[in-house]
């Protein structure tokens, strides 16, 4: 991966009429990971979908310094919300063989992901009877599947026992020391020594009202 | 004027100082249409008085189907240039449309029973109108499933977008199917040419109704704009509560 | 963006077939509209001969509608729509390769189905084949703006009741041509050429606006 660096200016959000954040500025680079924290509703999803091009911001923006200009920052990153985008109906291997095609990634890449994320031996289950956890990997094993120089990650470690949240740390440093970027709100330690934090503060969610008042 | 209106606390204060000229010229005009079209119009040689109930449902036909083409275009202009009234424009004009199109059935079945010997008669027209009507139920219950505003005045949008491209669609359907169905139809496609003691106070109403609508549409918008600063007042309590 | 198309529409098409995938009850609907019809308006062979097109019509465009639900919900509420909407194909394509899903496994199956329970209602054997081409032809046109009501009431709570209001009055063209192009009125065989024409026109168009009407909708309701 080429040298790459996120850069928001003066990014505000909006959502449902509210403004949820407002003027905030921070850059990540190549190997970096960002950490958002703050009290529940400061922004911190609101922003990774901002990021993820879900949510227009409405005002400031979003650059992509090194990345490609045909793709949407969105198109240039892997997205796991709090939902986990898989099927029950389907079991391990073709809800990974699904995303798989649609991200357009390589087929070997499936194996690569069971692997990382210990799903092999729940490959031809389906996925409506495994645990949380179980579910939560499922979820994570999408970002081995292509090739994607940023992560937004929303609460990765939700349901992970300590040996999960160990390989998703280590499939994490290898995303980072290839050149890749993570950004992610998480309530643990990960311990990642490649780790910043970026605190939402007050100044980045006073309440503006807008249009109508 | 467009951009001048942007801004919601500018447009309430020029409605509110719009609104009793409005009203003025609405009783007035209305007022004259009526007269002329109740009391002077000669009846029809054929229709006798009957004929006279077409000074309220031509116009409500008129306005019902205009209505519609107003709000697609509002919503089409919330779209291009985010103008903030555009849409709550349209919110405001549906009910008035669905109102007119009801008052057009109405008073076309009104106008049915002595002609047609029936109270309803799947004629193209009515038929088609009865369509619009439905257009206008789902277009209002959008906005009453949707509740966060934005998003409803954005689906609501495309709604009345889709609409109305299918509004000619329907209207050509439904006239084919009427004239395969129903050869003999009563009502006379296109018409004699209207006589000017018919024509004008048929103007003067038609003009007459428009401005009642625009009175009605104005005091909904004002409405609307009122409703949203409510809600952004709630938004912002709850905000500092925290 | 042609892997994203046909990954979409073969996990879609996998899933119908799965537990709660609803085909099934697309077809149980279907079947009991047909038996109800008789029931209603009594078993007068002649009368039911001649209102058998138009009530095909009728159970089929009420079966596509009623399996509309489905389309977006799970999507929706599992969070793969929000991964597609990021994803390497624009959503349009997308939204047209879920209806084109819902096509293959409701409009169409239920389109060739019809004509062939048409003898329950003692439709006419030389209608079958008109019939059987108009349903083919217009059922898409249904799946389209089935899903296109589906987009826009995504995530609410009424959303089953919203999608009839809002679509069914949009199906009564596709009805009146289809039926028309599968009897020819009482025109003859001119009209029924015509009319198919004129269908085949308005599901083309239907084809074009769905897709991009579904998405501005979706990402309305992601935003």
């Amino acid at each position: 991966m080429k040298d790459l660096r996120l850069i928001a200016e003066e990014l505000s959000c909006r959502r449902g009429g509210r403004m949820v954040f407002s003027n905030l500025s921070f850059a990540v680079e190549s190997g970096e990971m960002l950490i958002l924290r703050g009290p529940n509703g400061a922004g911190k999803t609101s922003l990774l979908r901002t990021i993820a091009g879900l949510t227009p911001p409405a005002s400031g923006r979003l650059i992509l310094e090194g990345g490609s200009d045909d793709l949407t920052i969105g198109q240039q990153a892997h997205y796991i919300a709090h939902q986990n985008a898989s099927k029950p109906q389907l079991s391990v291997r073709e809800n990974l063989y699904f995303w798989q095609r649609f991200l357009g990634g390589d087929e070997r890449a499936i194996a690569a992901a069971m692997e990382a994320m210990d799903l092999v031996h729940l490959a031809d289950y389906d996925a409506a009877l495994l645990s949380a956890g179980q579910k939560r990997r499922l979820a994570l094993a999408r970002l081995l599947l292509a090739e994607r120089p940023l992560w937004l990650l929303d609460e990765p470690t939700v349901g992970l026992d300590v040996a999960s949240v160990e390989r998703l740390r280590t499939v994490m440093d290898a995303h980072l020391n290839a050149g890749g970027i993570i950004i992610a709100t998480t309530h643990i330690d990960l311990g990642m020594a490649q780790a910043r934090t970026f605190e939402f503060r007050e100044e980045h969610w006073a309440v503006q009202l807008e249009g109508f008042d | 004027m467009f951009n001048y209106l942007a801004n919601p606390t500018r447009f309430l204060r020029l409605q509110k100082a719009v609104q009793p000229w409005l009203i003025a010229a609405t009783v007035l005009v209305l007022g004259y249409g009526l007269y002329l079209g109740l009391f002077v119009a000669p009846p029809d040689y054929q229709q006798g008085e009957t004929v006279r109930i077409m000074f309220i449902h031509v116009p409500a036909s008129i306005l019902a189907m205009g209505i519609y083409v107003f709000m697609a275009i509002a919503h089409a202009v919330g779209f291009i240039f985010r103008h903030p009234l555009a849409d709550a424009a349209a919110k405001a004009a549906a009910p008035v449309g669905a109102v007119f199109t009801f008052i057009s059935l109405a008073t076309g079945s009104l106008w049915g029973k002595p002609m047609w010997g029936t109270w309803w008669v799947w004629d193209a027209r009515l038929t088609s109108m009865f369509v619009l009507f439905l257009l206008y139920l789902g277009y209002i219950a959008v906005w009453q499933a949707v509740e966060e505003p934005h998003r409803a005045s954005r689906i609501a949008g495309i709604v009345a977008l889709v609409g109305v491209i299918n509004v000619p669609i329907i209207k050509f359907s439904v006239e084919w199917w009427n004239t395969l169905h129903q050869p003999s139809s009563l009502l006379r496609k296109g018409g004699p040419a209207i006589d000017p003691t018919i024509l004008t106070p048929l103007l003067w109403c038609i003009a007459g109704f428009a401005l009642l609508a625009a009175v009605l549409v104005l005091h909904a918008l004002r409405a609307e704009v009122l409703a949203r600063r409510v809600r952004q007042m709630e938004l912002a309590q709850v905000g500092r509560a925290g | 963006m042609l892997s994203p198309f046909l990954s979409v529409i073969g996990r879609d098409v996998k899933l119908a077939f799965r537990a709660g995938g609803g085909i099934g009850t697309a077809f149980g609907f279907f079947l009991t509209v047909v038996v109800l019809l008789p029931i209603g308006i009594g078993p007068d062979q002649a009368l039911l001969q001649r209102i058998a097109p138009g009530a095909l019509w009728i159970a089929l465009l009420m079966s596509v509608l009623l399996s509309a639900d489905r389309i977006y919900t799970a999507d929706y509420e599992d969070g793969s729509l929000e991964v597609m909407a990021i994803g390497p194909a624009p959503l349009e394509v997308v939204a047209l390769a879920k209806a084109l899903a819902h096509w293959l496994t409701a409009g169409l199956p239920l389109a060739i189905a019809a004509p062939l329970l048409g003898f329950l209602l003692n439709l006419r054997a030389d209608l079958v084949p008109g019939l059987l081409l108009s349903m083919i032809t217009g059922s898409l046109a249904l799946s389209m703006l089935a899903a296109l009501g589906a987009a826009v009431t995504v995530g609410l709570r009424k959303g089953g009741l919203l999608i009839s209001l809002l679509i069914l009055p949009l199906y009564i063209p596709l009805m009146i041509f289809g039926v028309t192009a599968s009897t020819g009125g009482q025109a003859g065989p001119d009209i029924s050429t015509s009319s198919y024409l004129i269908l085949a026109a308005v599901v083309l168009l239907s084809v074009v606006v769905s897709p991009v009407a579904s998405a501005a909708a979706l990402r309305a309701h992601m935003r």
